[in-house]
């Protein structure tokens, strides 16, 4: 075998090898989806009621609180950026990253400070590689997030928020980035603002939804229901994200089946040629062998 | 209010617990026991670990250990949500 043919082989083996792992994953993250998106489904009912049952505390009482309440001055934002642990799914990290970049900017514009809470490995390492401060940061779970998990990064927020901006972690303003789920082909990266509350916005007029009464005082409710909503706020946000990034690393494992494919086409057929131009050149190699042996014993006679 | 029965909900972070219609709930707020009959008022009540006891529309009765939550009542639809939920 020529030794421009055994290359283009060993070069065939290794795409092809390539493409068995592309395809697999193709096929986990698809089976994967389905599995994240029930889990999205699953989780709505309880933030869409604690949403309604927030909206009704605000609307419905005078009850200043630290959570619903903007400070006049803000002084430091957290922002929590929401990224895959893994990668090979495309621009889908990146796309959160940058979308993150962006807000930061937007309030270090308006004169803030900024915290940065990170939930991924890949914002982690994007972070620590330009040497960016970090507040805070949870990795290992991105793909399969559990309630566990949203609450322990509630928690570091929630208290960050608690506590006085003067002291060392406190913040003003909390800010969300991840990726929305919204089809199988459409996930964008959103920015959201989660606490303070702006001021919920009720669909329906005021006039419709009863006055509520409170057990014990709408001040307790609030105190309790608070970081159950931005726990629940922030796991809704983890599971979509772990959607988008499985639907990504389809995508992205698609085309890289695709281009392998693609490539294994083309090294077909450039194999085919060498082995093509070694017959050739072997044949006339031969003829001409033998012509040169036959005008050798032309001569001779 | 035309209907006479709750629609009732238990929810969990994670999943519907069970939903169903309900001729009573009662539960323990902070500031103790609550039996929520149809046409109650408006609420938003903060619930204490306990049980939380549904009568349902059938009669046959059935319980949640709830670990803290809350209850939300608007025009006969009852809301529990509790972090876990399980049924007793």
């Amino acid at each position: 075998m020529g030794a421009q043919l055994r290359i283009y082989r060993r070069r065939m083996r290794s795409v092809k090898a390539t493409k068995k792992i592309t395809r697999a994953m193709e096929l986990i993250s698809a089976s994967r989806i389905v599995k994240a998106q029930q889990r999205v489904l699953a989780s709505s009912p309880y933030s869409t009621e604690l949403t309604n049952a927030v909206t009704a505390v605000a609307t419905f009482s005078n009850t200043v609180h630290p959570l619903t309440s903007a400070v006049e001055n803000p002084r430091r934002a957290a922002v929590l950026i929401i990224t895959a642990d893994r990668g090979m799914a495309g621009a889908y990290s990146n796309a959160a990253i940058k979308e993150g970049d962006l807000l930061i900017a937007g309030i270090k514009e308006r004169g803030l400070a900024v915290d940065a809470y990170l939930v991924g490995r890949k914002a982690l390492n994007f972070y620590r590689f330009r040497d960016r401060a970090i507040a805070q940061s949870w990795t290992g779970f991105s793909d399969n997030p559990t309630f566990e998990s949203a609450r322990e990064v509630s928690a570091a927020l929630i208290t960050s928020f608690l506590s006085d901006t003067e002291s060392a972690g406190g913040v003003d303003e909390l800010h969300i980035v991840y990726t929305e789920f919204k089809s199988m082909i459409t996930q964008t990266p959103i920015a959201k603002v989660l606490l303070p509350l702006s001021a919920p916005q009720s669909e329906e007029p005021a006039g419709i939804l009863a006055m509520y009464e409170f057990e014990s005082s709408a001040e307790t409710v609030l105190n309790a229901l608070l970081p159950r909503y931005v726990e629940a706020r922030v796991f809704n946000a983890m599971l979509q994200s772990a959607a988008s990034e499985h639907a990504a690393r389809r995508r992205a494992m698609k085309s890289a089946t695709d281009n392998a494919d693609e490539l294994i086409k083309s090294l077909t057929r450039l194999a085919n040629a060498a082995r093509q131009a070694e017959i050739t050149q072997e044949i006339s190699e031969i003829v001409g062998g033998a012509d040169a042996l036959a005008s050798a014993s032309a001569g001779s006679e | 209010m035309a209907s006479s029965v709750l629609t009732v909900e238990v929810v969990s972070p994670e999943k519907r617990v069970w939903s169903g219609e309900a001729t009573s709930v009662s539960a323990r707020t902070l500031d103790g026991d609550i039996g929520i009959l149809v046409d109650h008022i408006s609420l938003l009540g903060v619930l204490v670990p306990g049980v939380v006891s549904i009568k349902t529309a059938d009669g046959s009765k059935t319980d949640f250990d709830m670990a803290g939550g809350f209850i939300s009542v608007n025009k006969n639809r009852v809301s529990i949500l509790g972090e876990e939920a399980i049924p007793s």
